[in-house]
């Protein structure tokens, strides 16, 4: 369970943020929509902890993610946008390194790397080097890192961007797996009908701010739109530039 | 502890599997400079001792006017050959390099020396060109000594005892030994082995930062339940055991490569034995640590692995500063200098080289005020590591 409360953040005279709100329970899937440059990667980033709010609180699972950054982390597994993997150690090495260094029991970590592999299907590819793996294969077993520690949280920074159909595909069987497991996941994108097919609860935010927080068919009555994207441009101009 | 250790396996194991970069590191920094610097010293040496012996070909304008002269220079191993025409044109063909050294006799000289008077000769040479410079002074030495050879006569010819022309009698008493006398050469080294040691940590140290953030490494590391100090600490270990790797591999090859310098022949026995060999990487060894450090600061300031490199080699060249500065103004090691990482490590190799007693607090301040400097830019570089900044 994410909840963020009127967050801020400003990089020099670039309001970036300017008091989003919103709640991700457990056992839904939470989009974050919102065009390029809305602010979604920066509050995400908050709440995985490498940036820290000028203004506002946000928690996971009730932990303060300002005041006490490593519970927050443990419970929490995030994709970056653009995750990278280290090229010199096979897959299986850095979702190792990643279970290491989140101190899962030395005991399980081989069980509990096979468990990942095979959820995230990465078996054929699983003990080469990841020099030239294709962005699919990487961003799969980027993902599988971030779940080697069980989070109950699964922040997602635009997972699905560059990616070719059938990855896509997989990648949101899986999403709609960890949600049917009782995770919370929050997941931004910028495309609607993407997050249409797989939100629970959309959250459109435009220069910083919240524009609508609601069901796609709250959003579809808020703007009284039937097209999915005419709603989204339709949401996107309820709020006033920086 | 535990994460820390697991984070400096990690980076090794990326480090060593990293074939290029780690051969680069590993080989180009420590063998390629003790072999440029032997190949350098046998070149000089070669050089000097062919010089002395070698016959010089002089062209002579005006040959026939002092056959004396002449074959009192072929005592001298230099041989008259036939010139240009005149003056104008042996001035033209040693500025052109076509002639090192030219000597010319003008047509009074026989004249003039008959008639009592300094009876003049010309040299014409470059004297910006060093190889001719010392062509030149041989042959000007050469020509003072026929010189004095004919005063001498002259005052023989008077009845005078030709020892009352030398009022002074100069007797010089080298006390340097074989040993002291390679330290001037020697003392480069150090540089070679802080070189290397920085070349081997090198890449590690932009990959800390500059090289997680370039590969989209960098944020998932830090959403991880670690500590960044955890992270940083593990990494300046890793690049430490490279960096002291490096050391290790350069003053080995050193130690081989004095071999097949004939460094007896320029009167020098450096002592440069298996016991030296391991008191200076053990000497050596705190500036690892703050080499390190300071790397992994410097690069933590870079938005590339680009920059991070132009920024590094710089990094490379500081130490150099303090020893070039000690070098040129031939300051004695004094207990001050030992507070400065770097120099410290240079004078104490100097001694050692030099076969001169080890000053044990010289010792212990080189040690502490170096390892103490590391231990606070290490400590500067976790907190940076925290920094916002950072993910660029």
């Amino acid at each position: 369970m994410i909840s963020v409360r009127d967050i801020h953040k400003a990089f020099g005279k670039v309001r970036a943020v300017r008091g989003v709100s919103f709640d991700a329970p457990d056992g839904k899937i939470t989009g974050l929509l919102g065009p390029n440059g809305a602010g979604k990667s920066t509050t995400l980033r908050i709440l995985y902890t490498v940036l820290e709010p000028d203004a506002g609180t946000a928690h996971v699972d009730g932990i303060d993610v300002v005041s006490d950054q490593l519970a927050a982390r443990k419970r929490l597994g995030a994709l970056p946008h653009g995750s990278g993997l280290y090229p010199h150690l096979t897959a299986r090495e850095n979702i190792e390194y990643f279970a290491r260094l989140c101190r899962v029991d030395k005991a399980e970590i081989p069980d509990r790397i096979a468990e990942i592999v095979r959820l995230l299907e990465i078996e054929d590819f699983a003990d080469r080097r990841t020099k030239g793996f294709s962005h699919g294969q990487r961003t799969k077993v980027a993902l599988a890192r971030s779940l080697v520690h069980d989070p109950r949280n699964i922040i997602l920074d635009e997972p699905t961007s560059g990616l070719d159909v059938m990855a896509t595909r997989s990648l949101r069987e899986l999403i709609l797996k960890l949600r049917n497991e009782g995770r919370c996941v929050l997941f931004s994108s910028h495309i609607m009908q993407e997050v249409a097919a797989l939100c629970d609860d959309i959250c459109i935010i435009a220069h910083g701010r919240v524009a609508i927080d609601d069901s796609i068919d709250g959003i579809r009555e808020r703007t009284g739109c039937e097209d999915i994207e005419d709603a989204f441009v339709e949401a996107i101009q309820l709020v006033e530039p920086a | 502890m535990g994460t820390t250790f697991t984070v400096f396996i990690k980076e090794v194991v990326d480090n060593i599997r990293d074939r290029r970069t780690l051969m680069s590191a590993l080989l180009m920094g420590p063998i390629f400079g003790p072999l440029l610097f032997a190949f350098v010293i046998n070149l000089s040496i070669e050089r000097s001792l062919e010089n002395a012996e070698q016959t010089l070909e002089l062209p002579v304008i005006g040959a026939q006017r002092a056959p004396n002269l002449v074959s009192f220079l072929r005592s001298r191993n230099i041989d008259a050959v036939g010139g240009p025409a005149d003056l104008d044109a042996a001035m033209e063909a040693v500025k052109t390099g076509e002639h090192d050294v030219i000597l010319v006799i003008p047509e009074d000289f026989a004249e003039q020396l008959a008639g009592m008077t300094p009876a003049l000769v010309r040299i014409v040479s470059d004297q910006a060109n060093r190889d001719a410079d010392r062509d030149a002074r041989r042959l000007r030495g050469a020509v003072r000594d026929y010189g004095q050879l004919l005063s001498g006569l002259r005052i023989v010819a008077r009845g005078v005892n030709p020892r009352a022309l030398q009022a002074i009698n100069i007797d010089e008493v080298d006390v340097s030994t074989p040993s002291g006398r390679s330290a001037i050469l020697l003392g480069m080294m150090s540089y070679f082995f802080i070189f290397a040691s920085l070349m081997g940590g090198m890449y590690l140290a932009i990959d800390t930062t500059a090289g997680e953030r370039e590969r989209g490494s960098l944020e998932p590391l830090l959403s991880l339940p670690v500590t960044r100090s955890q992270l940083i600490f593990g990494k300046i270990a890793a690049t430490c055991l490279f960096m002291a790797l490096s050391m290790l591999l350069s003053l080995t090859a050193f130690y081989f490569a004095l071999g097949f310098m004939p460094l007896e022949q320029l009167g020098m026995t450096p002592n440069f034995g298996v016991p030296v060999v391991l008191a200076t990487f053990l000497i050596f060894l705190p500036f690892v640590l703050l080499g390190s450090a300071l790397m992994t600061l410097v690069a933590s300031f870079t938005k590339s692995y680009r920059e991070a490199q132009t920024w590094l080699s710089v990094v490379l060249l500081a130490p150099t500063l303090p020893i070039l500065v000690v070098s040129i103004l031939m300051l004695r090691p004094r207990t001050e200098f030992m507070f400065i990482p770097s120099l410290s490590q240079h004078l104490l190799l100097v001694d050692m080289v030099k076969n001169e007693p080890i000053n044990a607090l010289h010792v212990a301040i080189s040690v502490l005020s170096t390892l103490f400097i590391g231990i606070v830019l290490t400590l500067l570089c976790a907190r940076l590591y925290r920094r916002e900044g950072l993910l660029g």
